[in-house]
């Protein structure tokens, strides 16, 4: 390959990245078919890598891509005409599309993508899959790997998906007022999902999880851009951003897994911190408190320890406890028995526990983990033992079982 | 569904076993055990390392009978589990977990009951 067709692919690579979403999601605003949009959006993917090495970049590479995009989507729209009645689509492709391309501008819909990705008439499983792929142009090989499912699943999964998303006429649009919370729910969590839950201290690191942090950071600001008001979205960003501001500390110099109790305050990002701070208080000022800013203070607490040295457990567990009445999950349990056990005694962790149902527990990892520490604190050695056990067979990254199994003794 | 877990080792990890490496048993006891605490344990064996094992084909009439292992590749069939889960994605999850992933390779396969019931009878 010479310099300018690495050039070339470099461009269409960073539009494909900047731009894919807003693409597929205009593209399909109208239309309702994500499948189509997406498949005439690749084919322009590909039409731009020969045209773009013969004729060099254009100027508005954008709106060459949707143009070219544009016309593939009529021709399968008119192919479809024959089985079905497209007409005000095809209206719409050949009319409306017009203005924007010519100068280069057109809405940005993903708002509406993202809503549509996470709406209630598909199965929750898939709102982050589907985000990922829609509007951040995801591949489902790569999908699958993140959420450690069978690729040739995922792509069925994902084909289903957009189909129902066709067929069953899910609006493109943003909910109304009324419904908005609940929507508006859904989709932070899909952008959640992407940043890699089990972001625990004593889970294991998620690589996968790793890998799509900058993309749900990114996909949060891009919601924070477009609903400037809403205190979960503030809350969300601000929770990423604590995480994120941890990245350097996670590992130590060969790897090993470092817990956020050990982690060295100096290699955190404070700029990163403070951007999480900036977003906390402009939640804070909108006087609405959920889940996603009440897990964000939980992290804020954490943060603290860089300036004052040592961890507030108390306020820790406060937070936990007001956390596990809007969000009552196994991680929120789990979490509040860890800060108990931190702040006050052991015992009073270990009741918290077993009153966790054990079928709901008897395969998942941080449980087993904070059971071992407290069973430990109380001196019940052997029982310990066999929690550690548990955790490390549970544990799926190398480095938190090389550290629990180092722990464990 | 029952799924076998076909696991594939690297030489390295072969050497570890015999050299009684304490995290190499330590890790797969763990895993063991949570599987049977789990409830999805149905059995499961290590097997000798692949020097060991011994093929035979019978072409036109003809036994060849060679050392070695079936296959010549960097990791060998090193053991195999059978559990028991609700699904295949319940399966990828239980089989990331296992020491040999993150060293070698896990493959996960559905068991074939039917064909089984159409021989055994």
């Amino acid at each position: 390959m010479n310099s300018a067709d690495q050039d070339t692919h470099w461009t269409i690579e960073r539009v494909a990245r900047e731009s894919y979403g807003r693409l597929v999601a205009f593209l399909s605003a109208h239309t309702r078919d994500v499948a189509s949009a997406e498949d005439a959006l690749s084919e322009a993917l590909v039409a731009a890598l020969t045209s773009w090495s013969r004729d060099g970049v254009p100027k508005n590479p954008e709106a060459w891509l949707l143009t070219t995009a544009r016309h593939r989507l009529i021709d399968v729209i008119r192919h479809q005409r024959v089985v079905d009645e497209s007409e005000p689509t095809l209206l719409f492709l050949t009319q409306q599309f017009k203005e924007p391309t010519s100068s280069g501008e057109f809405p940005d819909e993903r708002l509406k993508l993202l809503f549509v990705c996470a709406h209630p008439a598909i199965d929750p499983a898939m709102h982050t899959p589907l985000m990922l792929q829609t509007v951040l142009g995801l591949d489902a090989m790569r999908i699958a790997n993140a959420f450690l499912i069978a690729p040739t699943t995922m792509g069925q999964r994902l084909v289903r998906a957009k189909k129902k998303i066709r067929d069953s006429g899910i609006p493109f649009e943003v909910p109304q007022p009324s419904e908005l919370p609940q929507r508006l729910d859904a989709a932070l969590e899909a952008i959640y999902g992407a940043f890699g839950i089990g972001w625990d201290d004593m889970a294991g690191i998620d690589q996968s999880g790793q890998e799509l942090a900058e993309e749900a950071i990114w996909l949060a600001r891009v919601l924070l851009h477009l609903m400037p008001k809403e205190a979960e979205v503030q809350g969300l960003l601000a929770l990423m951003l604590y995480c994120e501001s941890r990245r350097a500390a996670r590992r130590g110099k060969r790897g090993e897994y470092v817990p956020l109790s050990e982690q060295d305050t100096q290699l955190w990002s404070v700029a990163l911190i403070q951007e999480a701070e900036n977003h906390l208080s402009e939640a804070a000022k909108l006087g609405r408190i959920g889940r996603f800013q009440l897990e964000a203070a939980i992290q804020s607490v954490h943060a603290e320890r860089a300036r004052t040295g040592q961890t507030e457990w108390n306020a820790i567990a406060v937070f936990y406890q007001q956390l596990s009445r809007i969000s009552p999950t196994l991680g929120t349990q789990i979490g509040y028995a860890a800060a108990i056990m931190e702040s006050r005694e052991a015992d009073a962790a270990l009741q918290l526990l077993d009153a966790i149902e054990q079928d709901a527990v008897s395969s998942y990892q941080p449980y087993w983990a904070v059971r071992a520490h407290v069973l430990r604190r109380l001196g019940r050695t052997r029982e310990a033992l066999n929690a550690f056990d548990r955790a490390i067979g549970l544990a799926e990254d190398p480095a938190a079982k090389q550290f629990l199994l180092k722990k464990r003794g | 569904m029952q799924y076998a877990f076909l696991i594939y080792e690297t030489p390295q990890a072969f050497a570890s076993r015999s050299e009684d490496k304490a995290t190499y048993t330590a890790a797969w006891k763990a895993y063991y055990n949570a599987a049977l605490e789990a409830g999805i344990y149905v059995g499961g064996d290590p097997l000798e390392p692949p020097e060991t094992g011994t093929t035979v084909r019978v072409k036109d009439g003809k036994r060849r009978v060679q050392d070695g292992p079936f296959a010549d590749t960097k990791e060998q069939l090193g053991g195999f589990m059978i559990v028991e889960l609700p699904s295949l994605d319940a399966a990828l999850e239980w089989a990331a977990r296992c020491p040999t992933a993150s060293s070698g390779v896990v493959e996960v396969r559905p068991l074939a009951p039917e064909t089984k019931r159409r021989v055994t009878g």
